[in-house]
């Protein structure tokens, strides 16, 4: 954890967050009382803290930009869209104020536009703000009475705590000495207020002073003593001359008691927020490499201990191998994170692309609440974006079209996230025209990718537009084609040991889901052996495993089909693929993974388990080996690759297509 | 003896700071993040000053006043709220509902640190 200041900055940047949320709330539903509530909160509390924590000119920003939320909640003025352009606007501006980061002065460009947000929000509110160059932030100085020229040196002073003071904490021999450090005093205890003894309370406070201050101080200095004696009569006067009887009790720095009742803290259903600790990320990267050093180790233990058969041992091993799940589950989960966190930044992206684009669009989210692994979280943002943007961009068609094809003018954009065993799925659908799959083929011909006679399905055609360099300049968007970046979004899916598969129907949309595993460093996998070789293949992918009839191994027309269960699955050997001499062993296994959303068969010699395994990133050299995902050590201490079974089925086939 | 206050605030960089400012001059600072923890923190720990929050999530900081006056085992222990401007209906509640000071934001180490001298010495 750091200093209070780069807490103070992520708090921030979460009040930030919420308000963007919360004003695109507001958009749809201006009337909502409870999200400009919790606008007015996220810009209270910044305001607040903002100039405790060296943020002076963002709590000053956010004093004027607070008064819009503040008349709004009283009623003095409505939402409108000009209000919510002008607040996006300025919450973006707040973020720029706080990326300069504390005690910074913000450039003349920053400050600039600050002035024009105020210009814009003083004309929504009818009244001329003064330009907060210096970042003051007019709170009102607490009230204090100007020292008098001749202050009077000899002050009366009465008190009367009331009965509770003492329960509440209340300390009179604090005062006391605070008093006699502006001055000689003369303190008298009266004791007329305690009751007989059969009234007696114990614990209340019946005693009353009075006493005489011999200082030269103002009155506030006084007061000021008794700042917190919010329960006790007082009366301070001077004895020079007849002063008013004051009564302290509505103490300074207060404002006027009709302005700002605060609500109870509610947050708009959108808007969540979890208690947590804050950990530094890299702190939790630390903590999953040593534990994936402690799975290994685990794993050697276990295999040391299964050829020594001393059964103490074993006893041993099982419960630390219990442990070691139970600490790899945990760790894991500390990692997650709700989706929610990437798909909120997606209202806003929706949002000014369908102004920017003259494109009525609106995003529906659902399973926000999944949870995936923060490192997947982090690399997921962009391409999610780039899709998005596509969504709307190619994939929603123009208003006059829509209304031709009896569609509604506003077109909705559906980002879901489910978890499917040990996978996340994120869909992002859209209802707009669908992809074109004749004009997807014509341009895969024009690029060489396939040839002109080739049959490739509908899928396979639909997964063209990820491959790099299918489209980009030109574009298909007429006919809804897209591409623009699509080959980043699968390299980045790829990295992550995802996959995406793509539905669309003409006329109807497009849904492009992407398969990620929930976490990356520790997953399960299944040894298989080829060739004595070691290999892991994800149990995420891994459907199911059959042995490959007898029949298949003699086969030697080269058609590579299995029947299982009145299901055709096309299927590969490894020890072809991979090169090695063509297996001997009579009777193999076939184990069925799902890869593109295609079922595949991977034919091994033979099925040696399930295992934990800690993918270990392969050195530089063989990083460029896709079909790689990485490597592991097993417990007996030798190295076992680490299959991407996609890029593998990917691969296969297109080295099927060239032959 | 080493004197603690209780720091009430769902804003972690507040209860920080006040951590940041009092401890080096040698108090203890406990730490909660809503009324609930506070509660639970009081009882838990020889708390001699809390100062808490106004608006917090489970339970706000006069409910949780309320609460801590009402058990006996708290009986002289002072709370002090943190406010700030505007709130002036909210403080005279937490008046009525024992505290016995406020606090209003933004404030610095020495306001703090001298609220607390003031309040247990």
């Amino acid at each position: 954890m750091g200093s209070p200041e780069s807490t103070f900055i992520q708090e921030a940047k979460d009040h930030l967050q919420i308000l963007e949320e919360v004003l695109l709330e507001l958009e749809n539903t201006p009337d909502n009382s409870e999200h400009v509530d919790a606008a007015f909160r996220a810009l209270h509390t910044l305001k607040g803290s903002g100039s405790m924590f060296g943020f002076g000119e963002l709590a000053g920003f956010t004093h004027h930009f607070e008064d819009a939320f503040d008349q709004l909640r009283e009623g003095r003025a409505k939402v409108s869209p000009e209000l919510i352009a002008v607040s996006l606007d300025s919450r973006d501006h707040l973020a720029s104020l706080l990326d300069l980061g504390p005690d910074t002065e913000a450039p003349d460009a920053l400050r600039a536009v600050g002035d024009v947000l105020l210009a814009r929000l003083a004309k929504l509110k009818g009244t001329p703000i003064k330009g907060t160059a210096e970042g003051a932030h007019e709170v009102p100085a607490p009230v204090s009475e100007v020292a008098d020229q001749n202050v009077p040196s000899r002050w009366f002073i009465s008190f009367s705590p009331e009965p509770a003071a003492l329960k509440n904490g209340f300390r009179p021999d604090l005062l006391w000495d605070e008093l006699a450090q502006l001055g000689d005093l003369q303190l008298t205890c009266f004791d007329d207020r305690i009751p007989a003894l059969e009234d007696l309370e114990t614990g209340e406070c019946y005693l009353r002073w009075e006493m005489e201050l011999n200082a030269n101080v103002p009155r506030d200095r006084i007061e000021d003593v008794f700042i917190f004696c919010m329960d006790a009569e007082i009366t301070i006067k001077t004895l020079d001359e007849e002063a008013a009887v004051e009564d302290l009790n509505p103490a300074q720095g207060v404002d006027d008691p009709t302005k700002t009742p605060d609500k109870a803290a509610t947050t708009p259903a959108t808007a969540t927020k979890s208690e947590s600790v804050r950990v530094d990320a890299r702190r939790l990267d630390d903590l999953m490499d040593q534990l994936g050093e402690l799975v290994i180790a685990q794993a050697r233990l276990k295999s040391i201990s299964d050829t020594l058969d001393d059964p103490r041992l074993e006893t041993t091993v099982e419960e630390i191998d219990t442990l070691v799940t139970g600490l790899r589950d945990t760790t894991l989960s500390i990692r997650m994170l709700p989706v929610s966190m990437v798909f909120s930044k997606f209202r806003r992206v929706i949002r000014d692309l369908s102004v920017e684009l003259d494109k009525p669009a609106q995003l529906i989210t659902e399973g926000g609440e999944t949870e995936v692994d923060k490192n997947i979280i982090d690399c997921l943002t962009e391409p999610l974006v780039h899709m998005i943007r596509n969504s709307v961009d190619h994939g929603v068609e123009d208003a006059a079209t829509r209304k031709a094809a009896g569609k509604p003018d506003m077109a909705t954009i559906h980002l879901s996230a489910s978890q499917s065993g040990g996978e996340v799925l994120i869909s992002i659908k859209d209802d707009g025209g669908g992809l074109n799959a004749d004009a997807i083929r014509v341009r895969a011909i024009e690029r060489g990718m396939i040839s002109e006679d080739q049959e490739v399905s509908t899928e396979a055609l639909y997964q063209l537009i990820f491959e790099p360099g299918f489209s980009t300049a030109q574009n298909l968007s007429s006919v809804s084609g897209r591409g623009v970046g699509m080959d980043a979004v699968r390299r980045v899916v790829d990295d992550l040991r995802g996959s995406i598969d793509v539905k669309s129907t003409p006329g109807q949309g497009t849904e492009v889901i992407l398969r990620l595993p929930l976490t990356l460093a520790i997953i399960d996998g299944l040894l298989v052996d080829v060739d004595g070789d070691k290999f892991v293949l994800p149990l995420s992918s891994v459907e199911e495993c059959v042995d490959l009839p007898e029949s298949e191994n003699q086969r030697e027309d080269g058609r590579t089909i299995l029947r299982i269960r009145d299901q055709l699955v096309p299927y590969l050997s490894l020890d072809n693929l991979f090169g090695y001499t063509p297996s001997a062993v009579e009777r193999r296994r076939v184990a069925i993974v799902k890869a593109d959303g295609q079922r595949v068969g991977l034919v091994v010699d033979d099925v040696l388990g399930q295992l934990q395994t800690v993918i270990k990133p392969l050195s530089p050299f063989h990083r460029s080996v896709e079909e790689l995902a990485g490597a592991t050590i097993l417990g007996d201490g030798s190295i076992a690759l680490v299959l991407d079974v996609n890029a593998l089925v990917r691969r296969a086939s297109s080295t099927l297509i060239a032959a | 003896m080493t004197k603690t206050v209780l720091s009430v605030d769902d804003s972690a960089s507040i209860r920080e700071m006040m951590a940041f400012a009092l401890e080096p001059r040698g108090y203890r600072v406990v730490q909660a993040e809503d009324g609930v923890d506070g509660f639970n923190k009081m009882a838990a720990n020889k708390i001699d000053l809390v100062i808490t929050d106004l608006n917090m999530p489970k339970m706000n900081g006069i409910e949780m006043t309320r609460a801590i006056r009402a058990d006996a085992r708290f009986d002289g222990v002072p709370i002090v709220l943190l406010t700030t401007e505007g709130q002036r209906e909210k403080m005279l509640e937490g008046k009525s509902a024992g505290a016995v000071g406020w606090i209003v934001k933004p404030f610095d180490e020495q306001k703090i640190c001298g609220i607390v001298k003031k309040m247990i010495g």
